[in-house]
């Protein structure tokens, strides 16, 4: 089976050839399968929203190969790989357009990676399949189809960027710390619709986040990053098994080795 | 009283043909929020290619046509220095404006072109409806009526537009680029099709605005922007912020509004030398406003 995403050696830096040169991304592999949940952690820096970037092409890598559904994605435009790449970006008012109507932002949704033309964007049709799509999430959206997204809460406006990334075509869901700006209750609503959404529509995706317990409780896979390298990768078995205590340790470990490499280093 | 009547009347004769450029205007200042200077010189552009043409004994329809299409293309090259050169939308608008007033001159071959023994668009569609049996002389009215005519022609296209799917891509280019790029669209070709739009109604105002007066000028579109943003700021004063329907009506509404206070301003002994301060510091309170009251209101 062609996996969903694979990685080859991906490498990216930041202000290359400057005093001030980052490398974010240090020859990262990494193969996903269809269907699979990835969730994502590590301290800042460690190049886990870059990772995301990469795949939805708003970092181009210096060197490696990425591969969606088997097409080389490396160095395609956004544009030209959103068609099946839906993503969440942790601020609100990124992934929404706050002038324009929920039906709006829902009908732009709905023509992910295909032509538009001159045909009217919200219809009454269009409508009602958005309030069956609203309606279950139970945050009242359904009744407000004609509101401003501006005036939606934080919550609101990213429980609809789930559903916009979800609604048509996308196989792939990239979710950039999409819960960072809410209030816990909130999260915790739109982390199960996020769940719920993955399932359902039987979505590959890749989730980053901060907090630990929510790393280990959601997801099929759980990668740890440190200095733009994956430094542990736990699955199935081993991945229900994990507890935060064991991530600190691990995290503690990755750090102090990272600590030694400097000092060996700075010896050179 | 006559005065007044008569302050009215050229209000809405000049506002009308004015309102072109407001809603250009609209479509680069207020969905793509920067303000575009090739209205600068595709304003002009139209009144030269207008100019030229009818000269030539072309049809005045399809001179106008012309215009707007040369203006729309005017937009196109802003949008490929700016998305393909990668340069910034304002220099991009700045080189394109200064580009046009070489191809304005070229295009009448001298400085300004007289335009009163030639055929006009509202002259001919009085001619036209004269030949239903009406007996229409051309005035004031009958360039009221034939403008508001085509200007609500315009609106209606231009709000339908803005409904459709690439109307809405077109919106969302403006208000938030990342997001509509990470629905699979194409923002440079978004771009380009606002601003050849948004010259193209430039264009076309400058080209009917010169059969009006019987005149293009190469320096009629000096301060052009900055009248087309007051027309805008005024409609959006009045009307507030509702949409995409009530734009359009509060951009035409605004651009009639300019149009009697620079008749009013020149008609209480303003010195028509003076009125691009005038409407410069009309902007400027436009603009200033809303945020004076805003402080005000935090404190």
């Amino acid at each position: 089976m062609t996996p969903a995403l694979s990685f080859d050696k991906i490498t990216k830096y930041f202000l290359r050839g400057t005093p001030n040169q980052v490398k974010a991304l240090d020859g990262i592999d990494l193969t996903v399968e269809p269907g699979q949940f990835v969730t994502v952690i590590g301290s800042n820096g460690a190049g886990k929203s870059t990772l995301i970037k990469t795949v939805s092409g708003h970092a181009i890598p210096d060197a490696g190969r990425i591969e969606l559904e088997g097409r080389d994605i490396t160095r395609l435009p956004v544009h030209r790989r959103a068609g099946i790449i839906g993503r969440i970006a942790q601020d609100p008012q990124e992934s929404t357009c706050a002038m324009m109507t929920i039906a709006e932002n829902l009908a732009m949704a709905g023509r992910r990676g295909q032509p538009r033309g001159l045909r009217i964007a919200v219809t009454g049709a269009g409508k009602a399949r958005y309030r069956e799509l609203l309606a279950p999430i139970g945050l009242g959206l359904e009744a407000r189809l004609d509101a401003r997204v501006g005036t939606l809460s934080g919550g609101q406006r990213q429980a609809l960027a789930l559903l916009m990334a979800t609604l048509s075509g996308s196989r792939l869901l990239l979710l950039d710390e999409h819960l960072a700006a809410l209030d816990p209750k909130t999260a915790e609503t739109v982390m199960e619709l996020s769940a719920r959404l993955i399932a359902d529509r039987k979505l590959t995706a890749f989730m980053i986040t901060h907090n630990m317990a929510e790393a280990i409780r959601w997801g099929d896979r759980l990668l740890m990053m440190h200095r733009g390298r994956i430094v542990f990768d736990a699955a199935g078995e081993a991945k229900r098994n994990l507890t935060v205590p064991m991530l600190i340790s691990k995290f503690r470990e990755v750090s102090e080795l990272g600590l030694v490499e400097d000092r060996a280093l700075l010896a050179q | 009283m006559a005065q007044v009547q008569a302050l009215f009347f050229n209000m809405f004769e000049q506002g009308f043909l004015f309102a072109f450029l407001g809603l250009g205007v609209l479509v680069t200042f207020r969905f793509f929020r920067f303000p575009d200077l090739t209205a600068e010189g595709s304003y002009p552009l139209g009144g030269a290619v207008v100019a030229a043409l009818l000269v030539s004994g072309i049809n005045p329809f399809v001179a106008t046509a012309a215009a707007m299409l040369a203006g729309a293309a005017a937009g196109v090259v802003t949008a490929l220095v700016h998305t393909k050169l990668r340069i910034n939308n304002i220099i991009a608008g700045i080189i394109v404006m200064t580009a046009l007033y070489t191809v304005n001159l070229r295009t009448m071959g001298r400085a300004n072109t007289g335009l009163l023994d030639t055929p006009s668009v509202v002259g001919d569609t009085v001619a036209l409806v004269n030949r239903l049996g009406f007996h229409l002389t051309e005035n004031k009215f009958t360039t009221i009526a034939v403008t508001l005519a085509l200007l609500v022609v315009i609106s209606l296209i231009l709000v339908w537009f803005f409904r459709t799917d690439l109307g809405l891509a077109v919106r969302a280019t403006g208000q938030n680029e990342a997001m509509i790029q990470s629905l699979g669209v194409d923002v440079d070709k978004t771009k380009m099709v606002g601003l050849a739009l948004s010259n193209g109604l430039i264009a076309l105002s400058g080209a009917l605005i010169a059969q009006n007066h019987a005149f293009a000028d190469i320096g009629m579109g000096i301060g052009i922007l900055v009248a087309g943003a007051a027309a805008v700021l005024i409609g959006e004063a009045l009307f507030g912020d509702r949409g995409v329907g009530w734009w359009v009506f509060a951009a035409i509404v605004g651009s009639l509004i300019y149009q009697f206070l620079v008749a009013a301003a020149l008609r209480v002994g303003l010195n028509a030398n003076d009125l691009k301060l005038a409407t410069a510091a009309l902007l400027l309170a436009a603009l200033a406003l809303p945020r004076l009251r805003l402080r005000g209101g935090a404190r």
